[in-house]
């Protein structure tokens, strides 16, 4: 399905803000991934086509970017792993997502609504054990604030 | 010894993100006189006689730089800040935003820069929206436009989100970055402010590093320089992060404290029944350090790296990670390994294959898989990508001794754990994987 008019409208916008509209190229993939869900092949070559650039190239900067994402995925839950996190119990916080959501790292939930991640540091380690649920940063996690966002989640 | 608090004075004003709040507390106020009475050269020069170095990591002397960069040019801003063990710049954004903003306008107004990007890492969803509240502030406050204040100066600030690579803190990196490329740094010379951007001259900045400019010109270079040694003047705001009593956030002068006195006398020490074991110094890249080793001075001239000192260590980012008998080394080295062989851009082979073996070899001796012969390989992998606190590298950029490094580091100040994992064929310490929450934290979070 081609992307909704005003969400082209948009990348053109962001397209012209920069002295090559090549330098649009991060802006836009967040935009159309966040309307989207996730970066199609077909979406890629829309992208491809906006910005005026070869597929291949967009291709090559998608699959570079930790931040983009081809496949589908639930609510993204993403708990950091990286040395003070894994120090600070992050192991602890997998397990009770694990339990609590009945899904392994790196998998979606069967009804599709859940996705549960490591992700490497996200610059809060004086806080940690830390993770990010659609975008937001929880910190100083226990397995009681786990439980609660977990609740809220519903 | 108290803070010398620069950088973090104004984390604990409320409404400080607030333009208003921020000019009552004598907020852009070097920045409009510098735009009524000085030349950017003015500028340049007194950002030189401070002696103010960058902050990300490298050290350099800013004002060296500037006098190499041509009029008319692109600031790229680096709020990419990913090192394992630092998280001063997501404070300085989110707590202070219009500081680092007026850091900018003031490298802007000297450089005779009239378009700067911040690459600000898109993981800071908050930090985002809240630098993107204080541009727009600005530029409402004739502070950003086509004619600043009336000064003739014209600037536009834009912010940039990046997609979550650390490479992208290298400085060519960022610009092939911003320019909607993957994030592969590039050979210098020539230099970013002869081949930057969009054909055009660029320099890049860290945002702690701009962040003490208002400070440099609303107090003078002299009362900057006071602070800290002579070659490294002024503060660092230290991350203190892992198994202390208070982690946190600590801005010292450069030289007035040591290691051990950061860990115990601001950090607390060691939790209630725990003893400390290891610190990482300056970040994940930098090589761990034993507990005998902490009485050595925070400032970067004492060390082997950046300063040529004695002490044999690298000093790094001011990324202090504190580590109790709870913790394995080889586990330690484990995680660090993981981090930067997913982050290896994979552009030279040394650290696009180096980095997954290294990993790889560490996790089998982990696991008790480890071979007699284990030890010797990957220390020897490690020195031919780049040995330990020395200039050569087998790479392009700086990565090479990001992993490099740390791993000889561990092997280096715990040979006799990495021994005993591969003689008992299994993990020899009980390992603490559970949830641990800190007495308090330094400042607010």
């Amino acid at each position: 399905m081609p992307l909704q008019p005003v969400l082209v409208e948009q990348c053109a916008r962001l397209a012209a803000a920069y002295p090559e509209s090549s330098a649009a190229l991060l802006p836009v993939l967040h935009l159309v991934q966040k309307a989207e869900g996730h970066l199609s092949v077909a979406v890629l070559e829309e992208v491809a086509s906006l910005l005026g650039l070869p597929p291949a190239q967009v291709w090559g900067v998608v699959s570079f970017y930790p931040a983009f994402r081809t496949q589908k995925t639930g609510r993204l839950i993403q708990v950091c792993t990286t040395l003070t996190c894994a120090l600070m119990g992050a192991g602890e916080v997998l397990s009770c997502l694990r339990s609590r959501l009945g899904i392994e790292v790196g998998k979606t939930s069967a009804d599709g609504r859940f996705t549960l991640e490591e992700v490497r540091c996200l610059a809060s380690c004086a806080t940690a054990p830390v993770m990010v649920v659609d975008g937001q940063l929880h910190q100083s996690l226990t397995s009681e604030r786990i439980d609660q966002i977990v609740e809220r989640l519903d | 010894m108290p803070e010398t608090r620069l950088l973090l004075a104004g984390i604990d004003i409320p409404d400080i993100e607030h333009i208003e709040t921020y000019i009552r507390g004598g907020g852009y106020a070097a920045f409009a006189e510098i735009l009524r009475e000085s030349t950017p050269e003015e500028v340049v020069e007194k950002v030189a006689d401070s002696g103010l170095r960058d902050r990300g990591g490298r050290w350099y002397l800013v004002a060296e730089r500037w006098h190499q960069m041509p009029k008319g040019g692109i600031l790229c801003v680096e709020a990419n800040e990913s090192e394992p063990g630092t998280f001063r710049d997501r404070k300085l954004i989110e707590r202070d935003p219009h500081q680092v903003l007026e850091g900018m306008l003031i490298a802007a107004f000297a450089l005779g820069v009239h378009e700067v990007f911040v690459y600000i890492r898109c993981e800071m969803v908050r930090g985002r929206q809240l630098l993107e509240e204080a541009v727009e502030q600005a530029y409402a406050h004739g502070w950003l436009g086509a004619d600043v204040l009336g000064s003739g100066f014209g600037l536009e600030v834009s912010i940039h989100p990046g997609a979550g690579a650390y490479i992208a803190g290298e400085e060519t990196a960022i610009l092939n970055s911003l320019a909607g490329h993957r994030a592969e740094p590039r050979a210098q010379p020539p230099f970013t402010w002869e081949q930057g951007v969009w054909g055009r001259p660029a320099l890049v900045e860290n945002i702690g590093t701009l962040a003490y400019l208002p400070h440099i010109l609303r107090r003078g270079s002299a009362a900057f320089r006071a602070l800290g040694t002579e070659r490294y003047p002024g503060t660092l705001v230290f991350c203190l992060s892992g198994h202390v009593r208070r982690p946190g956030l600590y801005e010292l002068a450069l030289g007035d404290v040591t290691l051990r006195e950061l860990v115990y006398d601001y950090g607390g020490g060691p939790r209630e029944g725990h003893e400390l074991k290891a610190v990482i110094p300056g970040g994940g890249s930098s090589p761990v350090l034993r507990p005998e080793q902490l009485d050595v001075r925070l400032s970067p001239e004492d060390w082997v790296v950046p300063g040529g000192g004695e002490f044999p260590g690298a000093f790094g980012t001011g990324g202090v990670i504190a580590m109790d008998e709870t913790t394995c080394m080889v586990d330690a080295a484990l995680n660090l390994l993981d981090f930067y062989a997913g982050e290896s851009c994979g552009k030279c082979p040394p650290c696009r294959q180096g980095s997954p073996w290294l990993r790889d070899i560490v996790r089998r001796i982990e696991e008790g898989n480890g071979r007699e012969e284990d030890l010797e390989l990957v220390y020897s992998v490690a020195e031919q990508v780049a040995p330990l606190l020395s200039e050569q590298r087998a790479t392009l950029c700086d990565f090479g001794q990001a992993f490099a490094w740390p791993l000889q580091g561990f092997i280096r100040a715990f040979a006799d754990e990495f021994e005993a994992h591969i003689r008992e064929g299994r993990c020899p310490i009980e390992t603490d994987y559970s949830i641990k929450v800190p007495e308090t934290v330094s400042v607010r979070f």
